[in-house]
């Protein structure tokens, strides 16, 4: 089985890597450029622990193959801060707890920045159908909800 | 397992056609790579048509619209015009899944997946939509409701694949709607789903179609419930009509997410609630 050869984007740098056709986005980031913020929850779609943006639209790592990422942008969990600098969401998760095992809050992390940048001011029951497809088995989403929209005001009001 | 990504349907369809042992065409992938991931079905031969010049396009066509067959359900939901002339279809693929899963699923693949359960497809029987399907003899238009032949199939032949959706022009007093039944608020497969699109001169009625999904191997396409709601103005009689019809469409099957007889039942409540809801929609100012 021959390896195909892929050009993209991550994080703002160019990659480059070989992979086999049945990798995904996932298994790549992983298992080929050492990027394990994303994680594997379910493999299938459900769980959104793998979330990413690929040209800036929020999709699951899993359900796209490491192939279709050639001459894409594509931002995971850790370009989020800059630097040592946490991002207003992180920094805001650390001071509500909002995470408790943790295996979820990447994923999280991807799909809310998402959400603010398309709906800066969201309701919360925005906030709870856009997290719809990301899972959390510990927190019962009650401190995440709080973080975000908490998040939300302050970057209104920063901005 | 090989992957293309062919740049014209042309090349796409000579790589289906040449292809030994399975094929899949590879859209959003949010059913392909799932099907891959659980090992239920491992293609041979994976061809990508996301590379194909004008498929992530949503166009004017003859008075309605054409939909690219990579077009994700998100897409869809950000385009205000076509929302605003198909609510029902926009919600009923919005139904799909994550915010996630949005951001990649089609309609297409909705569609090919053949799935009885899919939130889109009635929502395609109900508003007329047509599909373009190219093969090794050309192109051919055929109708949503003659492409699932049951549950997984299709009737696609070896080297065919869907290369445009029609959505026909919207006209005015008209409007559709999607509901389904689904035990949570979210993410779940649908136990019954309703479509109906319907046009309005004043009060009444003068055309209509209604689509039942998940109560039969195939979405249907009801004619006795169009014709009950057909020269009424939907008056509870109407309803009621149209309600016994749904019910009488239904062919389902027992299983975990629910029985036939709760099947039936809802399929006309569904029904009854789409239809209120596309006649308001028919009637309102746009």
């Amino acid at each position: 089985m021959s390896s195909i050869h892929v050009s993209t984007t991550v994080n703002g740098d160019e990659v480059e890597f070989l992979c086999d056709p049945r990798e995904t986005l996932l298994d790549v980031l992983r298992d080929r450029l050492g990027l394990t913020g994303a994680k594997e929850g379910c493999g299938t779609g459900d769980c959104g622990a793998c979330s990413v943006t690929v040209d800036d639209r929020l999709v699951c790592s899993c359900l796209m193959l490491g192939a279709e990422a050639e001459g894409k942008s594509i931002n995971t969990v850790e370009g989020i801060a800059d630097g040592e600098k946490l991002h207003p969401l992180q920094e805001k998760f650390i001071e509500y707890a909002a995470l408790q095992c943790g295996i979820c809050t990447p994923g999280i992390l991807v799909a809310t920045k998402s959400l603010l940048e398309k709906h800066p001011d969201p309701t919360e029951s925005q906030v709870r159908y856009w997290l719809a497809g990301n899972l959390c088995r510990c927190t019962g989403y009650d401190k995440i909800i709080r973080a975000v929209m908490d998040t939300a005001a302050d970057m209104r009001k920063a901005s | 397992m090989r992957y293309h990504s062919p740049e014209s349907f042309d090349d796409a369809v000579a790589l289906a056609r040449d292809a030994d042992g399975i094929t899949r065409f590879l859209a959003g992938g949010t059913d392909v790579l799932v099907q891959l991931r659980t090992e239920t079905v491992i293609p041979d031969v994976m061809i990508d048509i996301k590379r194909i010049t004008g498929v992530h396009d949503i166009t004017r066509e003859d008075g309605g619209w054409r939909i690219g067959v990579a077009v994700t359900g998100a897409e869809m939901s950000e385009h205000a015009e076509l929302q605003n002339e198909w609510p029902g279809l926009v919600e009923a693929m919005d139904l799909i899944g994550s915010t996630q899963v949005q951001g990649r699923a089609t309609l297409v693949g909705n569609l090919c997946n053949g799935s009885p359960a899919a939130d889109s497809v009635p929502a395609m029987i109900a508003a007329g939509i047509e599909l373009s399907i190219t093969g090794p003899d050309g192109t051919r238009r055929e109708k949503t409701e003659n492409i699932p032949t049951g549950p997984g199939k299709t009737s696609l032949e070896k080297g065919e694949l869907v290369t445009a959706v029609h959505v026909p022009a919207r006209g005015d007093n008209a409007g559709d709607a999607y509901l389904r039944f689904i035990p949570r608020t979210e993410m779940d497969i649908a136990v019954v789903g309703c479509a109906v699109s319907l046009r309005r001169e004043g009060n009444k009625i003068t055309e209509a179609r209604v689509s039942l999904g998940a109560v039969a191997p195939t979405a249907l396409l009801v004619e006795d419930a169009a014709q009950a709601i057909i020269g009424t103005e939907l008056d509870d009689a109407a309803l009621d009509a149209l309600g016994a019809a749904a019910s009488a469409a239904c062919n389902p099957i027992d299983d975990k997410r629910g029985t036939i007889k709760f099947r039936t039942h809802v399929a006309a409540v569904l029904a009854k609630r789409a239809a209120k809801i596309a006649y308001d929609r028919a009637g309102a100012d746009k």
